[in-house]
């Protein structure tokens, strides 16, 4: 049997394509495009780019999953372009921008939102208490390593935006990688900021605009899980607001 | 060189249709209206019992109409879809971490269904089902 | 000091997961047995004077209590959400009509079972 991982493989890619400077509306273009079945998605793209279209405009950096920048819509899936290998898509792929996101030209998609909300919810150590030199550093055992880490992982490619439904319905919705970040923080031992990170989280447009539908931990591409995240701030948010109302009866 | 964003809009009513994921979580959402009817059932269930035997029993007459019957099975795998999908995603809420591990998700779901089939199986055997 | 913008959902999302949790291990027993009721074989505790007796007493008071509070609170709120996810964006009158339904209910609940 042949082992056909060099040959060429002619591949249409249709994809949705928006110039500010000419265009009312985004248009779908397609291309057919000579590629090595063994490329992924970005390969393709950085071909036509190279020899056929150098106009098309995308996203993309280490082409190794570990940014985050080449996220985009293929075949109606958010994925991260250097991730979707082009033998498991048969026939027209449809790319298109990031969904949820406004298009700034092609396929790459305006981001500040995202980087605002980021911002927002503080994803930085915190000390509880200020710490001098001479205490040396933080220790942290590899249990409360644990508590943490798979929320770490996060590249911040926001598939997970396109992917949820309530944020595309509702865009003031922090959504779940920012709130994911703020749990991943409040999880850390080193950290006492939770209370600040409170103040935005556990508000109506943080963590209870979600519904678990769960899609953000599907598409997720470093299996951050953050559905499991929002599910646990929940969790801790209203044990939270019984012991806040609680102590204050208390104190009457 | 002008920036014009242009905003992708979604179907405020017709998001869900797009992905089949979307169209399980709407059948999961859907599930509270079958199991809130059901609920205001029991409810005039209660009612009657309340008022007297005669109330009661055509509560229960009522029940054998076929419109209920109907109802009953719909009622039952809306309800039977739900516990299923409330149980698969239960352990993300609360996560037991033992030393380094955590608990597997699959565990702690397992652990969820065999809890509903002893509760079951004890309310059916409380109820009188399997018999005297 | 500014007034914090935390959210009271908790509120109703703890009753949400504690009846969501309920309803997903006692509901569908629950329909079987009044489905077997519908279909002729009424099981022995759906009797009249069992049902009745069973009511009457303290626990039987608080088990009808807690299901039917718990249910009609866990799936008001999941229907308010449903709403919202069908395009019905008025979320303040929609909650304020499945809540309403849900405390009636509630209430009603413990006229009646003060009745037995």
């Amino acid at each position: 049997m042949s082992d056909n991982r060099l040959e060429v493989r002619q591949v249409e890619l249709e994809i949705l394509r928006y110039n500010p400077e000419t265009d009312e509306e985004p248009r779908f273009q397609t291309y057919t495009v000579p590629c090595v079945n063994e490329w992924c998605v970005l390969d393709a793209l950085n071909h036509l780019k190279d020899n056929l279209d150098p106009t098309l405009a995308f996203r993309w950096s280490c082409h190794m999953q570990v940014c985050g920048s080449c996220g985009m819509m293929i075949n109606g899936e958010p994925k991260l372009a250097c991730k979707a290998m082009l033998r498991d898509y048969e026939g027209m792929i449809r790319i298109e921008p990031l969904a949820h996101f406004p298009i700034e030209r092609d396929l790459v998609s305006v981001a500040d939102d995202f980087m605002a909300k980021l911002k927002r919810v503080k994803p930085y150590l915190i000390p509880g208490q200020p710490r001098t030199l001479e205490e040396g550093e933080y220790k942290q055992t590899p249990e409360q390593l644990q508590r943490y880490r798979k929320y770490a992982m996060c590249i911040n490619c926001m598939l997970c935006y396109a992917a949820c439904p309530e944020y595309g319905l509702t865009p003031k919705f922090i959504g779940p990688a920012a709130i994911s970040l703020a749990h991943r923080y409040n999880q850390d031992s080193r950290d006492g900021g939770r209370d600040e990170r409170q103040e935005e989280i556990a508000t109506t447009e943080g963590v209870w605009e979600c519904t678990f539908v769960g899609a953000c931990s599907d598409v997720c591409p470093k299996h951050v899980d953050p559905a499991s995240a929002l599910q646990q701030v929940k969790v801790a948010s209203t044990v939270d607001w019984y012991l806040e109302h609680f102590m204050s009866w208390v104190k009457k | 060189m002008s920036r014009r964003p242009y905003v992708q809009e979604v179907s405020r009513t017709a998001w869900f249709f797009k992905r089949p994921r979307y169209m399980r979580y709407m059948a999961r959402e859907v599930t509270c209206i079958f199991i809130g009817i059901y609920t205001l059932i029991l409810l005039v269930g209660l009612a009657r019992l309340s008022e007297s035997q005669v109330d009661y029993e055509a509560f229960l007459a009522a029940l054998r109409q076929p419109s209920s019957i109907l109802f009953h099975v719909l009622a039952l795998a809306f309800s039977l879809y739900n516990s299923f999908t409330w149980f698969n995603v239960a352990p993300k809420a609360l996560p037991i971490q033992i030393g380094e591990e955590f608990m597997p998700d699959s565990v702690v779901a397992g652990g969820h269904y065999l809890i509903w089939v002893a509760l079951s199986l004890f309310i059916l055997y409380w109820a009188g089902v399997f018999g005297s | 000091m500014t007034k914090s913008k935390k959210s009271n959902k908790p509120i109703i999302w703890g009753t949400f997961a504690a009846g969501g949790e309920l309803v997903s291990l006692v509901t569908p027993v629950l329909i079987l047995l009044t489905l077997l009721a519908a279909a002729g074989h009424v099981p022995a505790m759906l009797g009249y004077a069992n049902l009745h007796a069973f009511a009457a007493g303290w626990f039987g008071k608080l088990a009808i209590f807690v299901v039917l509070f718990l249910s009609l609170w866990s799936q008001a709120h999941r229907l308010r959400i449903t709403f919202y996810d069908f395009g019905m964006r008025a979320d303040t009158l929609v909650a304020f009509g499945v809540y309403l339904i849900a405390a009636i209910g509630s209430l009603a609940t413990v006229m009646y079972l003060a009745r037995i």
